[in-house]
């Protein structure tokens, strides 16, 4: 008797929800197997290709704390920045090794993440905003003021890689660049893929839904905001020195305040809450914008507001939630 | 030494007055609908290039420009309420954030692309310009005029809210929107000419700030950073906490940036987050 209502049971198992969004689908290795193609078919775009890369691993990490946690900052870059400068100085330092350098500009990253998180827990809505936004703005005034380190607004010069893996120079044509971003790109997306579709995963869901409920069934939210908040650093961390990495340079606008933004909108346009969200945004946001900013940087700003009223309107999650609202209706009627 | 101090001061303070008139409005409808306008300081540069605007090709003199700044700044505002915002009030913080950064960069390029990037300039009629001397003391004229303006708004503020009936009304709603509506006020009324009375004040700011701040396309973003500090920090929908942390930024912004240029604008953003941490809701929060 009890075998018959096992199935009902099993149905609702938490564990097989999240066992069946693990699985690959077919679109996504098609995806990443295209990431490939730039080599063969466009070998002159792989420098963008590298800052889309780059970015998008930006967005990825921001997606972890406003996408899924439901939290607003609007001071994201701050651990960009601080990634950048860590890999630039440590580079500039006599120590040109890439892969060591990525992995101290992640850590530099994650502890200013941990650090900053005991804020983040003790306020919420528009404070949140503020504060966020008042903590880039600060380390950009500290870059920006410390000239003797940071090289001030001249940006931080004399950054030289060594070979990636002792065989692979950094060329002027962006190949070495765009296939170290593609694989660290990869590699974080794979590690995020699971961390967000895991009961930890689950839990961040919660937070965005329901914050009062979540302390309530003994979830500690607190906790949780913390543990993300600093991963997510750590991965804006690595973003960070990758585009410091691989353009041998820091500008002091890794810290501002329109990366902040611009990152945030990318997110947006995308989709927040799924990690291709980022992906697909970044993307969009950085072909655009090179294919228009040629024309000129004032017109770009009027078409990108326009587009980001739009969604907003029209779109409310993003193009991949409108893609998938336009699939689902479609399966209905079929 | 004393008398530098002093006129530094007085500086700071016009300055902070001047903060006053472009945020109050942001602070009393975000307090009312918790509605995240990023956008206000749009409203500020439409107030300004109107004044700008009817100076230089229609002759008109200051003075008389400055209630067509408000009223134009209003107008804008209504239409940008009626079309966009009314369907946001129950959206997420990030969804008004974004909607209105876009509105910010649409403005920007249309102002760039209408204007020019260059500042634009506006020739005062000479009884404001120059300063006034009292012994060691000088003060410029314009700035004890900004001082006064923004003294005579803050009272009929104070007045408008506390004494009449749409004052009452403002408060109800900032204090208990459910019970507002529940006891048969039109919020959404009451909201929409509080609105359009605060673009208003930013772009009768935007026009009295053209002399001391500037104005280019850049307006909108360049001073949002500051209007949103006043309004976090002094508590929404406070119109003394406004004024009290309005004063104090520009105090502190001008004497720090004399004193200690090579720290900046440092000292401003730390003593924002810190005051932040210390009471998120703001120093005046009324909830």
């Amino acid at each position: 008797m009890s075998v018959t209502t096992a199935p009902a049971l099993a149905a609702v198992d938490p564990r097989e929800v999240l066992r069946a969004q693990v699985k690959w689908r077919w679109l996504e290795t098609i995806f990443w197997l295209a990431t490939l193609l730039p080599f063969l078919v466009a070998p002159t775009y792989l420098v963008l290709g590298s800052q889309i890369a780059i970015t998008a691993l930006f967005a990825l990490s921001l997606d972890l704390i406003v996408g899924y946690c439901g939290l607003v900052s609007l001071g994201h870059a701050a651990f960009f920045g601080f990634g950048a400068y860590t890999a630039g100085l440590i580079s500039k330092a006599g120590w040109g090794e890439p892969i060591t350098g990525l992995l101290a500009a992640g850590c530099a990253a994650m502890v200013l993440g941990y650090l900053t998180s005991f804020i983040i827990v003790r306020i919420t809505h528009f404070a949140l905003i503020m504060v966020t936004l008042g903590m880039c703005l600060l380390l950009y005034e500290v870059a920006n003021k410390a000239h003797s380190i940071t090289g001030g607004d001249d940006g931080l010069q004399g950054v030289h890689m060594w070979p990636l893996l002792g065989h692979f120079q950094f060329d002027l044509y962006g190949t070495t660049a765009y296939g170290y971003a593609i694989v660290i790109l990869f590699l974080s997306f794979l590690v995020l893929r699971r961390l967000v579709n895991s009961p930890f995963g689950l839990s961040l869901r919660g937070i965005r839904e329901n914050p009062r409920r979540m302390p309530a069934i003994g979830s500690p939210m607190s906790n949780r905001i913390r543990t993300i908040y600093t991963i997510s650093a750590a991965f804006a961390g690595l973003a960070g020195g990758l585009l410091a990495q691989t353009t041998e340079f820091v500008a002091l606008d890794a810290l501002s305040f329109q990366r902040s933004a611009e990152v945030l909108v990318m997110l947006v346009l995308g989709g927040a809450g799924r990690l291709y969200g980022g992906l697909i945004g970044a993307m969009i946001f950085m072909i655009a914008r090179d294919q228009l900013a040629d024309m000129n940087p004032q017109y770009w700003y009027f078409w990108l507001g326009l587009l980001l009223i739009a969604v907003i309107v029209f779109l409310p999650n993003g193009i991949l939630g409108g893609c998938a609202e336009l699939l689902a209706r479609w399966r209905r009627k079929a | 030494m004393i008398a530098r101090t002093i006129s530094l001061l007085f500086d700071g303070f016009a300055y902070g007055m001047l903060l006053f008139v472009l945020s109050v409005g942001l602070s009393v409808t975000l307090g009312m609908m918790n509605f995240v306008n990023l956008a206000h300081g749009t409203f500020a540069m439409i107030g300004g290039y109107t004044t700008v605007m009817l100076m230089r090709n229609a002759g008109w003199p200051f003075f008389a420009t400055l209630p067509v700044a408000f009223l134009v700044a209003a107008a804008a505002s209504v239409v940008l309420e009626r079309v966009l915002y009314r369907r946001m009030y129950r959206a997420s913080d990030l969804d008004q954030s974004l909607l209105t950064i876009g509105i910010v960069f649409v403005s920007i390029a249309a102002a760039a692309y209408i204007f020019g990037t260059g500042q634009q300039p506006v020739q005062l009629p000479d009884y404001l310009r120059g300063r006034i001397a009292y012994g060691d003391f000088s003060f410029g004229i314009y700035r004890l005029f900004l001082v006064v303006a923004a003294l005579v708004i803050t009272v009929l503020l104070v007045l408008g809210l506390d004494y009449t009936r749409f004052g009452a009304r403002v408060r109800a709603c900032v204090d208990n929107q459910r019970m507002a509506r529940g006891l048969g006020l039109n919020v959404d009324a009451v909201f929409s000419i509080t609105f359009a009375l605060g673009s208003g004040l930013a772009g009768l700011g935007g026009a009295l700030g053209i002399e001391i701040v500037g104005l280019d396309p850049n307006f909108a973003f360049k001073y949002l950073v500051y209007m949103l500090i006043v309004v976090a920090v002094g508590g929404l929908a406070s119109i003394r906490g406004a004024f009290v942390t309005a004063a104090l930024l520009g105090i502190i912004d001008i004497v720090s940036k004399y004193y200690v240029p090579e720290i900046g604008a440092f000292v401003l953003y730390l003593v924002m987050v810190s005051f932040l941490v210390w009471r998120p809701a703001g120093l005046f929060a009324r909830r």
